[in-house]
């Protein structure tokens, strides 16, 4: 047996890809539901948190900021374990679907709420200025004239991180939820062979890497002419 | 003739240091007033406390007839009596010299799309850039900038224009076109506050001189009263300064 013959044998044995494939597919659209899920409601509550936060109110910051520092630092995996083998000791019954997105959501939103924070910052004092005294309203100066700039100053790190956190979909194989990694796992216990894992590093590539080129098209879409 | 703006008392402190010390100012209708006085006197805090940017720790605000300052006043309308223009013009990056101009008018003023253009041209007309309605910020001069922002503040007609240090940020070529703007103004009968340091425009346009520091009004007169024949000794120091 050759070296590739090997190579083939154990990562991408045809017999396996063609039993296999549709549990891979089944896995692709699980992990699709959930990410998708997680980018808009983690997106949405972090701009709406970071939007909150603008107004400097000190009774509604302190809470965000507790959660956001929270949220940053407890690693994914013991949140999920908690909210999933915890909630059911309180009477609620949530199916592991639903925790991953709940938890992965507030991560995303907490990454996400720094993220917009900090481009709101960046725009200068100056814009507020000149939207305040054409009389515009915090929330008109927010959507018209600092959002719109600020945005654009974070679709990079924000399209990194949703990333990062979107990939901890595969997380969801500890708590029995059957997407990608879920699968993989469970076809190569079945077959005893890695192919299965390969068939899943492939998925996630078929599926992240157009969420990258995404994000660059977003970043130039936001781009407005400078000098 | 009674006062369009009358502040009293106006007083702001940032943490412990007292920026204005309790300051009384009035600008009739249609009169230009220069506001001079070395750095740090308060001079754009002052302009920036009369539509409330800047909040004053006490004092009043009065313009036509209304308290600015007065409990559950609509903050927004208020502002809109003035129009500002800033040293940094201030423009928005990511919108047109129009969109510049017509926001307010659209989300303030609830205008029509054609309403709004129709008047953010007539603005952008008054300041000699109407064929530039279409060009975003950046691809502007300073001077064609400030003049954008002079429009911007015109088209929601304002009662009173406060000018913070218009021409500071500008090379010097290009100066003249945004004093040419104002001029028209003070021709039209606007009311304006003006802080800067064009000495020789305030010579020229203002109907009277306001000279401030360390928080404080010293001495206040007609153009030819002040930088011919001032009467405090600080006033003296800082004309003299200046025709050295």
């Amino acid at each position: 047996m050759t070296g590739l013959e090997r190579f083939q044998e154990a990562f991408l044995k045809p017999e396996l890809i063609a039993r296999y494939w549709p549990d891979i597919l089944s896995g692709v659209a699980v992990t699709l539901q959930i990410a998708v899920a997680v980018v808009i409601t983690g997106l949405a509550l972090g701009l709406v948190l970071a939007v909150i936060r603008s107004y400097r109110s000190r009774l509604a910051n302190a809470p965000i900021i507790v959660f956001v520092d929270v949220f940053r630092a407890l690693p994914p995996l013991v949140a999920i374990l908690i909210v999933y083998f915890g909630l059911p000791s309180l009477g609620i019954n949530i199916s592991g679907f639903a925790v991953l997105w709940l938890v992965l959501s507030l991560v995303l939103a907490a990454f996400a709420e720094e993220i917009f924070w900090s481009g709101i910052v960046s725009v200068r004092k100056g814009q507020w200025e000149a939207a305040r005294s054409t009389g515009l309203s915090h929330w008109q100066t927010m959507t018209s004239v600092i959002l719109p700039q600020a945005i654009r100053i974070c679709v990079p790190p924000l399209t990194n991180r949703t990333i990062a956190v979107t990939k901890n979909t595969a997380l969801g194989t500890v708590i029995g939820v059957g997407e990608i990694m879920n699968e993989g796992t469970s076809a190569m216990s079945l077959s005893g062979n890695a192919t299965p894992l390969m068939m899943a590093a492939v998925a996630y590539i078929l599926i992240f890497v157009p969420v990258v080129v995404l994000g660059s098209w977003i970043e130039r879409r936001f781009a407005w002419k400078r000098a | 003739m009674s006062a369009l703006l009358d502040v009293r008392g106006l007083r702001k402190s940032f943490g412990t240091t007292e920026i204005l010390r309790g300051i009384d100012f009035s600008v009739a209708a249609r009169e230009l007033v220069f506001i001079i006085g070395p750095s740090g006197s308060g001079k754009s805090t002052m302009l920036r406390c009369c539509n409330r940017l800047e909040e004053p720790t006490a004092g009043q605000v009065v313009v036509d007839g209304v308290d600015l300052m007065a409990r559950g006043s609509d903050m927004n309308a208020m502002r809109r009596q003035f129009g500002m223009v800033f040293q940094a013009f201030n423009l928005y990056p990511h919108m047109t010299a129009l969109g510049n101009v017509t926001l307010a008018l659209r989300k303030v003023l609830g205008k029509s799309r054609d309403e709004a253009e129709a008047i953010g041209l007539a603005a952008l007309d008054r300041v000699g850039l109407k064929e530039k309605a279409p060009s975003y910020p950046s691809e502007l001069s300073g001077g064609q900038q400030q003049r954008v922002a002079i429009a911007r503040a015109l088209a929601l007609e304002p009662k009173i224009m406060l000018f913070d240090e218009p021409t500071s940020a500008l090379d010097p070529e290009l100066v003249g076109a945004v004093l040419g703007v104002m001029r028209d103004l003070k021709a039209s009968g606007m009311t304006m506050v003006v802080v800067s340091h064009e000495m020789r425009f305030a010579r020229d346009a203002a109907d009277r001189i306001v000279f401030m520091a360390d928080g404080q009004i010293l001495e206040q007169g007609t153009p030819a009263e002040i930088f011919g024949n001032p009467q405090h000794p600080r006033t003296r120091d800082f004309v003299g300064e200046l025709s050295r």
